[in-house]
Protein backbone atom coordinates (compact mmCIF):
# COMPACT_ATOMS: atom_id res chain seq x y z
CA UNK A 1 0.00 0.00 0.00
CA UNK A 2 1.31 3.44 -1.11
CA UNK A 3 2.06 5.85 2.22
CA UNK A 4 4.87 7.86 3.27
CA UNK A 5 6.32 4.75 4.72
CA UNK A 6 7.04 3.98 0.82
CA UNK A 7 9.80 6.70 1.72
CA UNK A 8 11.18 5.44 4.68
CA UNK A 9 14.51 4.51 3.99
CA UNK A 10 17.40 2.38 5.89
CA UNK A 11 19.29 5.68 7.14
CA UNK A 12 22.09 3.69 8.25
CA UNK A 13 22.55 1.70 4.62
CA UNK A 14 22.02 4.92 2.79
CA UNK A 15 24.45 6.68 4.99
CA UNK A 16 27.27 3.89 4.36
CA UNK A 17 26.45 4.63 0.54
CA UNK A 18 27.13 7.54 -0.11
CA UNK A 19 29.84 8.11 1.99
CA UNK A 20 31.55 5.26 0.27
CA UNK A 21 30.37 7.16 -3.37
CA UNK A 22 31.81 10.07 -1.73
CA UNK A 23 35.02 9.07 -1.12
CA UNK A 24 35.64 6.75 -4.06
CA UNK A 25 34.75 10.30 -6.33
CA UNK A 26 37.05 12.64 -4.74
CA UNK A 27 39.81 10.31 -5.50
CA UNK A 28 38.24 10.50 -9.46
CA UNK A 29 38.27 14.05 -8.86
CA UNK A 30 41.89 14.05 -7.82
CA UNK A 31 40.22 16.30 -4.99
CA UNK A 32 41.44 16.22 -1.48
CA UNK A 33 38.33 17.33 0.58
CA UNK A 34 35.30 19.01 0.23
CA UNK A 35 33.88 22.87 0.55
CA UNK A 36 30.31 23.09 1.36
CA UNK A 37 28.02 26.11 1.47
CA UNK A 38 26.09 26.39 4.66
CA UNK A 39 22.45 28.14 4.84
CA UNK A 40 21.40 26.68 7.82
CA UNK A 41 18.80 25.00 6.22
CA UNK A 42 18.71 21.31 5.75
CA UNK A 43 19.96 19.91 2.90
CA UNK A 44 23.27 21.56 3.08
CA UNK A 45 23.17 20.49 6.75
CA UNK A 46 23.19 16.97 5.50
CA UNK A 47 25.30 17.66 2.57
CA UNK A 48 27.92 18.61 5.05
CA UNK A 49 27.33 15.89 7.57
CA UNK A 50 27.98 13.43 5.20
CA UNK A 51 30.90 14.84 3.36
CA UNK A 52 32.16 15.05 7.59
CA UNK A 53 31.34 10.82 7.87
CA UNK A 54 32.68 10.19 4.36
CA UNK A 55 36.56 11.69 4.72
CA UNK A 56 36.40 13.24 8.14
CA UNK A 57 36.05 17.06 9.45
CA UNK A 58 39.61 17.94 8.97
CA UNK A 59 38.66 17.68 5.04
CA UNK A 60 35.78 19.63 4.84
CA UNK A 61 35.23 23.20 4.43
CA UNK A 62 32.61 25.53 5.40
CA UNK A 63 31.29 28.80 4.30
CA UNK A 64 28.64 30.84 5.28
CA UNK A 65 27.71 33.54 2.56
CA UNK A 66 25.35 36.05 3.78
CA UNK A 67 23.80 39.35 2.74
CA UNK A 68 21.02 41.86 3.24
CA UNK A 69 18.38 39.59 2.88
CA UNK A 70 19.98 36.54 4.67
CA UNK A 71 17.61 35.38 7.45
CA UNK A 72 18.40 36.74 10.66
CA UNK A 73 18.80 32.51 11.76
CA UNK A 74 21.64 31.25 9.14
CA UNK A 75 24.28 32.18 10.78
CA UNK A 76 23.31 31.07 13.84
CA UNK A 77 21.92 27.47 12.49
CA UNK A 78 25.05 27.19 10.53
CA UNK A 79 27.26 27.76 13.10
CA UNK A 80 25.55 25.69 15.25
CA UNK A 81 25.58 22.70 12.63
CA UNK A 82 29.42 23.39 12.22
CA UNK A 83 30.06 23.06 15.77
CA UNK A 84 28.26 19.86 15.45
CA UNK A 85 30.25 17.93 13.67
CA UNK A 86 33.42 20.08 14.76
CA UNK A 87 34.25 22.06 10.73
CA UNK A 88 36.20 24.88 9.96
CA UNK A 89 34.39 27.37 8.76
CA UNK A 90 34.71 31.00 7.64
CA UNK A 91 32.19 34.07 6.75
CA UNK A 92 31.86 35.71 3.21
CA UNK A 93 29.91 38.54 3.35
CA UNK A 94 28.46 38.98 -0.28
CA UNK A 95 26.83 42.25 0.11
CA UNK A 96 29.47 44.63 -0.84
CA UNK A 97 30.19 42.63 -4.15
CA UNK A 98 26.22 42.20 -4.82
CA UNK A 99 25.84 46.32 -4.48
CA UNK A 100 29.05 46.90 -6.98
CA UNK A 101 27.77 44.69 -9.62
CA UNK A 102 24.58 45.78 -9.20
CA UNK A 103 22.09 42.83 -7.73
CA UNK A 104 19.79 45.70 -5.74
CA UNK A 105 19.99 48.31 -8.11
CA UNK A 106 18.46 46.40 -10.67
CA UNK A 107 16.24 44.54 -8.21
CA UNK A 108 14.42 47.87 -7.45
CA UNK A 109 14.33 49.07 -10.95
CA UNK A 110 12.29 46.19 -12.21
CA UNK A 111 10.27 46.74 -8.93
CA UNK A 112 9.82 50.58 -9.69
CA UNK A 113 7.79 49.49 -12.24
CA UNK A 114 4.53 48.87 -11.00
CA UNK A 115 5.43 50.30 -7.20
CA UNK A 116 7.34 53.67 -7.85
CA UNK A 117 7.55 53.96 -3.62
CA UNK A 118 9.57 50.84 -3.17
CA UNK A 119 13.50 51.84 -1.67
CA UNK A 120 14.54 51.75 1.59
CA UNK A 121 12.79 50.41 4.37
CA UNK A 122 10.46 47.92 2.08
CA UNK A 123 10.31 44.26 1.43
CA UNK A 124 9.38 42.05 -1.27
CA UNK A 125 9.06 38.34 -2.53
CA UNK A 126 7.80 36.56 -5.58
CA UNK A 127 5.10 34.17 -5.96
CA UNK A 128 3.44 31.40 -7.95
CA UNK A 129 -0.64 30.82 -7.66
CA UNK A 130 -2.30 27.93 -5.71
CA UNK A 131 -3.13 25.21 -8.43
CA UNK A 132 -4.69 23.15 -5.94
CA UNK A 133 -8.01 24.31 -6.70
CA UNK A 134 -7.90 25.71 -10.36
CA UNK A 135 -6.25 25.25 -13.36
CA UNK A 136 -3.61 27.93 -13.43
CA UNK A 137 -0.74 29.13 -15.69
CA UNK A 138 2.42 29.89 -13.58
CA UNK A 139 2.71 33.51 -13.84
CA UNK A 140 4.50 34.60 -10.90
CA UNK A 141 3.71 37.78 -9.00
CA UNK A 142 5.02 40.54 -7.01
CA UNK A 143 4.31 40.65 -3.55
CA UNK A 144 5.68 43.86 -1.54
CA UNK A 145 5.52 45.42 1.91
CA UNK A 146 5.98 48.84 2.75
CA UNK A 147 7.50 50.28 5.87
CA UNK A 148 4.29 50.95 7.63
CA UNK A 149 3.51 46.90 6.70
CA UNK A 150 1.14 47.45 3.82
CA UNK A 151 1.13 44.60 1.43
CA UNK A 152 -0.21 44.66 -2.04
CA UNK A 153 0.81 42.18 -5.17
CA UNK A 154 1.63 42.89 -8.54
CA UNK A 155 1.64 41.50 -12.09
CA UNK A 156 5.27 42.57 -13.54
CA UNK A 157 6.00 42.57 -17.11
CA UNK A 158 7.92 39.96 -18.27
CA UNK A 159 11.07 42.35 -19.15
CA UNK A 160 10.03 43.28 -14.91
CA UNK A 161 10.12 39.99 -14.19
CA UNK A 162 12.90 38.66 -15.96
CA UNK A 163 14.92 41.60 -14.55
CA UNK A 164 14.17 40.93 -11.18
CA UNK A 165 15.07 37.21 -11.19
CA UNK A 166 18.05 37.99 -13.15
CA UNK A 167 19.34 40.19 -10.94
CA UNK A 168 18.65 38.23 -8.09
CA UNK A 169 20.25 34.80 -9.62
CA UNK A 170 23.68 37.30 -8.47
CA UNK A 171 23.33 36.06 -5.25
CA UNK A 172 23.16 32.35 -6.19
CA UNK A 173 26.05 32.66 -8.29
CA UNK A 174 28.49 34.75 -6.80
CA UNK A 175 27.72 32.20 -3.67
CA UNK A 176 29.07 29.74 -6.21
CA UNK A 177 32.09 31.90 -6.92
CA UNK A 178 32.99 31.99 -4.04
CA UNK A 179 32.54 28.50 -2.92
CA UNK A 180 35.12 27.95 -5.91
CA UNK A 181 38.04 30.28 -4.68
CA UNK A 182 38.10 28.60 -1.44
CA UNK A 183 37.84 25.10 -3.40
CA UNK A 184 40.73 25.58 -5.95
CA UNK A 185 42.74 27.65 -2.79
CA UNK A 186 42.43 23.93 -0.75
CA UNK A 187 42.16 21.58 -3.49
CA UNK A 188 39.04 20.92 -2.53
CA UNK A 189 35.98 19.87 -4.41
CA UNK A 190 32.39 21.98 -3.98
CA UNK A 191 29.20 19.93 -3.02
CA UNK A 192 25.95 20.61 -4.14
CA UNK A 193 23.13 20.57 -1.84
CA UNK A 194 19.84 20.15 -3.87
CA UNK A 195 17.47 17.47 -2.76
CA UNK A 196 15.49 15.58 -5.50
CA UNK A 197 12.72 17.69 -5.80
CA UNK A 198 14.87 20.71 -6.34
CA UNK A 199 16.91 18.87 -9.07
CA UNK A 200 13.90 17.19 -10.89
CA UNK A 201 11.94 20.38 -10.92
CA UNK A 202 14.67 22.76 -11.87
CA UNK A 203 14.58 24.27 -8.72
CA UNK A 204 17.90 25.99 -9.31
CA UNK A 205 20.34 28.58 -11.01
CA UNK A 206 22.40 27.19 -13.52
CA UNK A 207 26.11 28.36 -12.69
CA UNK A 208 24.54 29.17 -9.37
CA UNK A 209 23.61 26.72 -6.64
CA UNK A 210 22.93 24.03 -9.67
CA UNK A 211 27.26 24.34 -9.88
CA UNK A 212 29.44 21.80 -8.48
CA UNK A 213 31.66 18.80 -8.42
CA UNK A 214 29.36 16.03 -6.44
CA UNK A 215 25.93 16.48 -5.73
CA UNK A 216 25.59 13.59 -2.84
CA UNK A 217 21.40 14.42 -1.68
CA UNK A 218 20.15 14.77 -5.73
CA UNK A 219 18.93 11.56 -5.77
CA UNK A 220 16.77 11.71 -1.96
CA UNK A 221 13.18 12.97 -1.97
CA UNK A 222 13.13 15.79 1.04
CA UNK A 223 11.38 13.78 3.32
CA UNK A 224 14.48 11.27 3.16
CA UNK A 225 16.96 14.19 3.75
CA UNK A 226 15.05 14.76 7.01
CA UNK A 227 15.29 11.02 7.85
CA UNK A 228 19.29 11.24 7.16
CA UNK A 229 19.63 14.24 9.36
CA UNK A 230 17.75 13.01 11.85
CA UNK A 231 19.89 9.51 12.06
CA UNK A 232 23.62 12.09 11.58
CA UNK A 233 22.76 14.20 14.53
CA UNK A 234 21.75 17.17 12.69
CA UNK A 235 20.73 19.74 15.18
CA UNK A 236 16.96 19.73 16.15
CA UNK A 237 16.75 23.34 15.29
CA UNK A 238 17.84 23.06 11.51
CA UNK A 239 15.26 20.03 11.50
CA UNK A 240 12.60 21.80 12.46
CA UNK A 241 12.99 24.94 10.71
CA UNK A 242 10.54 25.39 7.74
CA UNK A 243 12.52 24.84 4.38
CA UNK A 244 12.76 28.93 2.52
CA UNK A 245 14.67 30.10 -0.24
CA UNK A 246 15.92 32.72 1.90
CA UNK A 247 16.47 34.68 -0.93
CA UNK A 248 14.02 37.58 -0.85
CA UNK A 249 13.39 40.27 1.56
CA UNK A 250 10.22 39.18 2.27
CA UNK A 251 9.70 35.79 4.72
CA UNK A 252 8.83 32.98 1.47
CA UNK A 253 8.09 29.27 1.81
CA UNK A 254 9.25 27.52 -1.19
CA UNK A 255 5.93 26.10 -1.41
CA UNK A 256 4.82 29.59 -2.79
CA UNK A 257 7.89 30.59 -4.54
CA UNK A 258 8.16 27.45 -6.99
CA UNK A 259 6.69 23.87 -5.34
CA UNK A 260 2.69 23.75 -5.69
CA UNK A 261 2.67 21.70 -2.31
CA UNK A 262 4.59 21.26 1.02
CA UNK A 263 7.43 19.49 0.47
CA UNK A 264 6.20 16.10 1.91
CA UNK A 265 3.38 15.62 -0.47
CA UNK A 266 5.56 16.79 -3.11
CA UNK A 267 7.60 14.35 -2.55
CA UNK A 268 4.76 11.58 -2.35
CA UNK A 269 3.34 12.72 -6.13
CA UNK A 270 6.63 13.19 -7.17
CA UNK A 271 7.25 8.93 -6.38
CA UNK A 272 3.91 7.94 -7.59
CA UNK A 273 3.77 9.95 -11.16
CA UNK A 274 7.56 8.20 -11.74
CA UNK A 275 6.50 4.62 -10.05
CA UNK A 276 2.75 4.49 -11.75
CA UNK A 277 1.31 3.98 -8.70
CA UNK A 278 -2.96 4.44 -8.92
CA UNK A 279 -4.08 7.92 -8.74
CA UNK A 280 -6.47 6.24 -5.83
CA UNK A 281 -3.97 5.81 -3.57
CA UNK A 282 -2.01 8.88 -4.08
CA UNK A 283 -5.04 10.13 -2.99
CA UNK A 284 -5.34 8.30 -0.23
CA UNK A 285 -1.77 8.99 1.07
CA UNK A 286 -1.67 12.51 0.62
CA UNK A 287 -5.17 13.60 0.84
CA UNK A 288 -5.94 15.35 -2.04
CA UNK A 289 -8.64 15.01 -4.43
CA UNK A 290 -7.51 13.03 -7.76
CA UNK A 291 -8.42 16.19 -9.30
CA UNK A 292 -5.68 18.12 -8.08
CA UNK A 293 -3.04 15.27 -7.98
CA UNK A 294 -3.53 15.51 -12.01
CA UNK A 295 -2.79 19.31 -12.13
CA UNK A 296 0.24 18.74 -9.53
CA UNK A 297 1.80 16.16 -12.27
CA UNK A 298 1.01 18.47 -14.78
CA UNK A 299 2.84 21.02 -13.26
CA UNK A 300 5.88 18.55 -12.55
CA UNK A 301 5.65 17.89 -16.35
CA UNK A 302 5.57 21.18 -17.05
CA UNK A 303 8.33 22.66 -14.81
CA UNK A 304 10.88 19.33 -16.23
CA UNK A 305 10.10 20.49 -19.39
CA UNK A 306 10.85 24.34 -19.59
CA UNK A 307 14.24 23.79 -16.99
CA UNK A 308 15.53 21.18 -18.87
CA UNK A 309 17.68 23.63 -20.09
CA UNK A 310 19.43 24.45 -16.69
CA UNK A 311 20.68 20.67 -16.80
CA UNK A 312 22.05 21.00 -20.18
CA UNK A 313 25.90 20.95 -20.51
CA UNK A 314 27.63 23.68 -23.21
CA UNK A 315 26.62 21.77 -26.11
CA UNK A 316 29.22 20.76 -28.56
CA UNK A 317 28.95 20.34 -32.39
CA UNK A 318 30.96 16.80 -32.12
CA UNK A 319 32.76 14.92 -29.45
CA UNK A 320 36.28 16.20 -28.91
CA UNK A 321 37.44 14.48 -25.66
CA UNK A 322 37.50 10.60 -25.56
CA UNK A 323 35.40 9.42 -22.84
CA UNK A 324 37.17 7.03 -20.33
CA UNK A 325 34.51 4.99 -18.21
CA UNK A 326 34.68 5.77 -14.66
CA UNK A 327 36.30 3.16 -12.58
CA UNK A 328 33.98 1.75 -9.53
CA UNK A 329 35.45 -0.70 -6.98
CA UNK A 330 32.02 -1.55 -5.92
CA UNK A 331 28.52 -1.73 -7.54
CA UNK A 332 26.48 1.21 -6.42
CA UNK A 333 23.05 0.11 -5.07
CA UNK A 334 19.83 1.59 -5.27
CA UNK A 335 18.60 3.86 -2.68
CA UNK A 336 18.66 1.96 0.59
CA UNK A 337 15.03 1.67 1.99
CA UNK A 338 13.17 -0.16 5.06
CA UNK A 339 12.39 -3.33 4.00
CA UNK A 340 8.62 -4.74 4.08
CA UNK B 1 -4.67 41.69 -40.61
CA UNK B 2 -7.27 38.84 -38.89
CA UNK B 3 -6.39 38.05 -35.27
CA UNK B 4 -5.37 34.79 -35.84
CA UNK B 5 -2.57 35.90 -38.01
CA UNK B 6 -1.57 39.07 -35.58
CA UNK B 7 -0.98 36.58 -32.72
CA UNK B 8 0.67 34.03 -34.76
CA UNK B 9 3.10 36.79 -36.06
CA UNK B 10 3.42 37.82 -32.67
CA UNK B 11 4.92 34.18 -31.11
CA UNK B 12 6.96 33.91 -34.30
CA UNK B 13 8.74 37.52 -34.01
CA UNK B 14 8.66 37.35 -30.15
CA UNK B 15 9.89 33.62 -29.48
CA UNK B 16 12.52 31.19 -31.34
CA UNK B 17 11.01 28.35 -33.53
CA UNK B 18 13.43 26.58 -35.68
CA UNK B 19 10.98 25.38 -38.18
CA UNK B 20 7.55 27.97 -37.88
CA UNK B 21 6.10 25.45 -40.04
CA UNK B 22 5.42 23.05 -36.88
CA UNK B 23 3.14 26.05 -35.36
CA UNK B 24 -0.37 24.86 -36.24
CA UNK B 25 -3.10 26.70 -34.47
CA UNK B 26 -3.60 23.97 -32.46
CA UNK B 27 0.02 23.42 -30.89
CA UNK B 28 0.46 23.56 -27.61
CA UNK B 29 2.73 26.22 -26.95
CA UNK B 30 3.60 25.21 -23.16
CA UNK B 31 4.09 21.49 -24.30
CA UNK B 32 6.22 22.22 -27.86
CA UNK B 33 8.24 24.64 -25.22
CA UNK B 34 7.52 27.47 -27.53
CA UNK B 35 6.66 29.41 -24.40
CA UNK B 36 6.92 29.39 -20.35
CA UNK B 37 5.84 31.22 -17.75
CA UNK B 38 7.77 34.39 -18.99
CA UNK B 39 6.33 34.14 -22.51
CA UNK B 40 3.13 33.77 -20.88
CA UNK B 41 3.77 36.83 -19.33
CA UNK B 42 4.47 38.35 -23.14
CA UNK B 43 1.55 36.98 -24.43
CA UNK B 44 -0.25 38.54 -21.56
CA UNK B 45 1.11 41.81 -22.07
CA UNK B 46 0.58 41.55 -26.40
CA UNK B 47 -2.58 41.18 -25.68
CA UNK B 48 -3.77 43.89 -23.83
CA UNK B 49 -1.70 45.93 -25.99
CA UNK B 50 -2.35 44.88 -29.08
CA UNK B 51 -6.20 44.86 -28.34
CA UNK B 52 -7.33 46.40 -25.42
CA UNK B 53 -7.99 43.67 -23.30
CA UNK B 54 -7.71 43.11 -19.68
CA UNK B 55 -6.18 39.65 -18.49
CA UNK B 56 -7.59 38.73 -15.33
CA UNK B 57 -5.84 36.64 -12.67
CA UNK B 58 -8.47 33.98 -12.83
CA UNK B 59 -8.45 33.48 -17.09
CA UNK B 60 -4.66 33.04 -17.26
CA UNK B 61 -5.02 29.35 -17.25
CA UNK B 62 -4.45 26.94 -20.51
CA UNK B 63 -7.90 26.40 -22.22
CA UNK B 64 -7.59 30.49 -22.66
CA UNK B 65 -3.76 30.80 -23.77
CA UNK B 66 -2.10 27.47 -24.84
CA UNK B 67 -2.62 28.05 -28.60
CA UNK B 68 -2.78 30.10 -31.12
CA UNK B 69 -7.19 28.77 -31.55
CA UNK B 70 -7.14 29.17 -27.74
CA UNK B 71 -6.03 32.85 -27.35
CA UNK B 72 -8.41 33.45 -30.59
CA UNK B 73 -11.35 32.02 -29.21
CA UNK B 74 -10.72 33.42 -25.96
CA UNK B 75 -10.34 37.44 -27.35
CA UNK B 76 -13.30 36.69 -29.11
CA UNK B 77 -15.28 35.94 -25.85
CA UNK B 78 -13.68 38.99 -24.21
CA UNK B 79 -14.35 41.11 -27.11
CA UNK B 80 -18.03 40.23 -27.21
CA UNK B 81 -20.65 42.55 -26.57
CA UNK B 82 -22.00 39.87 -23.75
CA UNK B 83 -18.29 40.23 -22.35
CA UNK B 84 -18.93 43.84 -22.47
CA UNK B 85 -21.60 43.75 -20.31
CA UNK B 86 -20.46 41.13 -17.98
CA UNK B 87 -17.28 43.51 -17.12
CA UNK B 88 -19.60 46.24 -16.98
CA UNK B 89 -21.95 44.44 -14.54
CA UNK B 90 -18.99 43.76 -12.12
Amino acid sequence: MFSRDTLRLNAEAEVARITSWLRETLGQLHRRGFVVGLSGGIDSSVSCALAVRAVGKERVFGIFMPEKDTSDDALVLGTKLAATFGVETTIENIGPALTTIGCYERQIQAIRTVEPAFGAGWKFKLILPSILKADRLNVTRLVVESPAGATTSHRLTAGAYSQLVAATNYKQRLRKVTEYYHADRLGFAVVGTPNRLEYDQGFFVKLGDGAADVKPIAHLYKSQVFQLAEYLGVPAEIRARMPTTDTFSLAQSQEEFYFSLPYDKMDLCLYALDNSVPIQEVARATDLPEETIRRVYQDIEGKRRTTAYLHRAPVLLEKVLAEKPPVRKAPVASVQMVEG
Amino acid sequence: MDITAQVRQFILTNFYLPDPTALTDDTSLLQSGVIDSTGVLEVISFLEETFGVAVDDEEMIPDNLDSIARIRAYLDRKRSPAATVDQAVA
